[in-house]
């Protein structure tokens, strides 16, 4: 049996959506310039395309994907799918097409991990997180510590000192209260670590089957008494990008715990309060543009935010990327990039070039902080690309995933 | 690391360009065609091209397992996902593939129950947890991942599994490397032959491209300073006007296969006489079914396989970049309806794409850096 049938869905949608721009393109393109660039234009076009050299065709085809890029983001998908938690270009689209446009108002606007706020002469941070991890429990911590840290970094990234947390639970019929009871034993020793009291809280049950055990929610509240507007978009060209330590360990560690792959390593969460780190950081260096925790998404994708948000080129090497040996290893075996892999204690530090030295040696002061590099920094251009130095000694774009990074089969 | 870095040296890579660099006849354009998509990855991954004297052109081939899957076959794979009490089992690959109405991801979330595996033989595991479900197995590849999908049937029959099948969709090489032979419109001087499928055929079945097209096969391996290195051996052949099937690949490839690999191959499954490929259309004794002996197990007897054919969307190439005829940017829609958010062609979806390898990391690359040199200079 065989069944003719023509593309549908988001597919066709595309494709509608595409002929519209083209048309509209080709027909600028016909009233402004020559008959040729409106020609060109359509590259797919065999019989025109001799008419240009290779180079310059293939750099107005990336002017053409660069425009694209700047249309305004749009769900396509019918229905929410995994990527679209990933933290990657589908979140990204996600957050701006449905939550911003809902939402949208200038302190939500920046998408800094916490907002900032003023209240009667002072200046607060806001932030929340969910926490949904699977397995609970892992090398080097588990879901409670998780969600404590997770928030007291947010807000340290804003330059605030954490005060306050709220934790809500949605706990899943059946689930063992001994297993509770660790969670929330992790989470006060987290907390005391921290320096932040967990003063209000909630609890829900769902049916058996509606949750996986356990997730948290944390909100946190820090004060912001130093003068200072941490944020990506003030990241400017001669600036410094420095990291506080090997990335990666919380995502491979993650992905080995959940069992699925027989692969056995020493290795633990990096999962830490970066309270005290930053405290040091922002003591010492005044020039320190930008903080951001390299969770989800990882490296990579703090440094596609810094391009985008200021307009600016970021050119990072490789050499300089601390990565340990059992990440890597296990990201070469898998076939993933740990520049993608989340991590649970390791910033992004956008710094004034010239303080680089001062900034790296401030975080490598704290035992947190002891592996901290420059890595790269900011450049003029190409705006909003994120380039590496490979290893290798080749040159290659990073740019944002699309979905979780997926295992390649061969 | 060891067995990583010393395939990566900086230094070994710019001697070996050196060497490139000497062999190119001045005017001379070379256009060298990587079959295989893991290659292709880790040309763009490392930033290769940027070691390559302007007139060797690498040409992308068709050797991405998910790229030459066609619609309508993933078509038939969600619906297969979709009859009641089936755990469909899939490469992480496959996932983000457009079917005529969304992908596997898309599918998941309308609520069938597709599972990412890691190995074939997990879904044997799945299938003895769950005894009242039937698991598919969604098997795709060429003759590198077919030996897994055979251990898994032969290992399903001795267990004696009765509620596990396979949906097999592996594929062949060489009908692929002749169908772009026999192109009219292409151009090639050689070719980096696929070094993980050769680890199962070995390096004889290439003979024929050397003997009967005259050109130049080096089988590689995967990591960088591979690459480059067959590269040079094939500006060798060519520059002595040879061309032989070499084997770069050595430490990994036999010269004649893996016996035992080819050998459960071809207890298990059997060539098809015809397979849809994505792009090329149909080639004739191009990919593999199960065969009868292993019927039990054949999810396209033991299920109503509709069949659909969707025909590929007039914008998209993804024949002609499969072939090589086109770059990925020269794609109509390349970038702006076909991103690796919303692919539209197949070649969009893996890494090993030639599209999704592009527009992930080599966007702007080494035009724009060469540009940036001639200003200079």
């Amino acid at each position: 049996m065989t069944t003719d049938r023509p593309p549908g869905g988001w597919i066709a949608e595309a494709l509608r959506e595409h002929e519209e721009h083209e048309k509209a393109e080709a027909e600028g393109a016909g009233r402004g310039h020559s008959h040729d660039a409106g020609r060109a234009a359509r590259a797919g076009d065999v019989s025109h395309r001799r008419e240009l050299p290779l180079a310059d065709r293939e750099r107005q085809v990336l002017d053409r994907i660069d425009r694209a890029r700047r249309r305004r983001a749009k769900v396509r998908e019918e229905r929410i799918t995994m990527s679209h938690g990933a933290g990657g270009k589908a979140t990204h689209t996600l957050i701006e097409a449905v939550f911003l446009d809902a939402f949208r108002n200038p302190l939500l606007e920046p998408l800094e991990d916490a907002a900032r706020l003023h209240i009667s002469g002072s200046t607060v941070a806001l932030t929340t997180d969910s926490y949904v991890v699977s397995p609970l429990f892992f090398p080097g911590g588990d879901i409670g510590d998780l969600a404590v840290n997770g928030t007291v970094n947010d807000l340290s990234m804003a330059g605030a000192t954490p005060l306050y947390l709220s934790a809500g639970f949605i706990l899943e019929e059946g689930f063992p209260v001994a297993d509770l009871t660790r969670i929330t034993a992790s989470m006060r020793a987290a907390a005391d670590a921290a320096g932040v009291q967990v003063v209000t809280g909630d609890t829900k049950v769902v049916e058996r089957g509606k949750a996986d055990g356990c997730y948290i929610n944390t909100a946190g509240v820090g004060i912001i008494e130093r003068d200072v507007n941490l944020g990506v978009a003030n990241a400017r060209p001669g600036d410094a990008i420095i990291v506080s330590g090997p990335i990666g360990d919380h995502g491979v560690t993650i992905m080995l715990a959940r069992g699925e792959l027989d692969i056995e390593a020493e290795l633990e969460s990096d999962t830490a309060s970066m309270a005290g780190l930053v405290a040091g950081l922002l003591d010492a260096v005044p020039g320190v543009r930008a903080l951001r925790d390299a969770t989800r998404g990882g490296v990579a994708t703090i440094l596609n935010e810094i391009a985008k948000s200021a307009g600016v080129g970021v050119l990072v090497s490789e050499d300089d990327i601390p990565v340990r040996d059992v990440v890597r290893g296990a990201s070469e075996l898998l076939g993933i990039d740990p520049m993608y892999v989340a991590c649970e204690g390791r910033l992004v530090a956008v710094v004034d070039g010239a303080q680089a030295d001062a900034a790296v040696a401030a975080l490598r002061a704290q035992p947190l902080g002891e592996r901290a590099a420059v890595i790269g920094h900011v450049t003029e251009g190409p705006e909003g690309i994120v380039q590496l130095k490979t290893a290798f000694g080749g040159t290659r774009i990073v740019d944002l995933l699309v979905g979780d990074p997926l295992p390649r089969i061969c | 690391m060891r067995f990583v870095d010393e395939f990566r040296d900086a230094d070994k890579a710019h001697a070996l360009a050196a060497k490139i660099a000497a062999l190119c006849e001045p005017g001379r354009q070379y256009k060298l065609m990587e079959v295989c998509g893991g290659h292709t990855h880790t040309i763009y991954k490392h930033g290769l091209e940027d070691y390559l004297p302007e007139s060797v052109t690498l040409v992308h081939g068709p050797g991405c397992p998910v790229c030459v899957i066609p619609m309508g076959r993933v078509d038939d794979a969600i619906h297969l996902a979709s009859q009641p009490d089936v755990i469909m089992t899939s490469f992480g690959d496959m996932m983000r593939v457009p079917g005529s109405d969304g992908s596997f991801f898309d599918a998941k979330a309308r609520g069938t129950d597709i599972r990412m595996v890691y190995s074939p033989l997990d879904s044997l595991k799945i299938a003895r947890n769950n005894p009242d479900k039937r698991v598919v197995f969604m098997a795709i590849g060429f003759e590198t991942t077919a030996p897994s999908t055979a251990m898994t049937l032969l290992r399903a029959q001795a267990a004696g599994l009765t509620n596990f099948s396979v949906f097999a969709n592996h594929v062949t090489i060489i009908p692929a490397i002749k169908a772009i032979l026999d192109s009219p419109d292409l151009r090639l001087d050689g070719f980096i032959g696929p070094g993980h499928v050769s680890t199962v055929i070995g390096c004889r079945p290439y003979e024929f491209i050397a003997r009967d097209h005259g050109k130049p096969v080096v089988v590689a391996g995967f990591e960088p300073l591979d690459i480059l290195q067959s590269i040079y051996m094939l500006m060798l052949q060519l520059s002595q006007g040879r061309s032989e099937v070499e084997n770069q690949y050595s430490r990994v490839v036999p010269w004649d296969g893996n016996m035992v690999a080819l050998k459960v191959i071809g207890e298990t499954m059997e060539l098809r006489p015809y397979f849809e490929w994505r792009g090329l259309g149909f080639i004739s004794h191009s990919a593999l079914k199960v065969r009868d002996s292993y019927a039990d197990f054949d999810a396209e007897l033991l299920f109503d396989v509709p069949g659909v054919r969707v025909a590929d969307p007039k914008a998209c190439q993804c024949g002609e970049v499969l072939k090589g005829v086109l770059k990925p940017w020269e794609c109509k829609v390349f970038g702006t309806a076909c991103t690796p958010e919303t692919p539209i062609g197949t070649c969009m979806v893996s890494p090993e794409g030639a599209c999704a390898a592009y527009y992930n990391f080599g966007r702007m690359n080494r035009t724009r850096v060469r540009e940036a040199q001639v200003t200079r200079s």
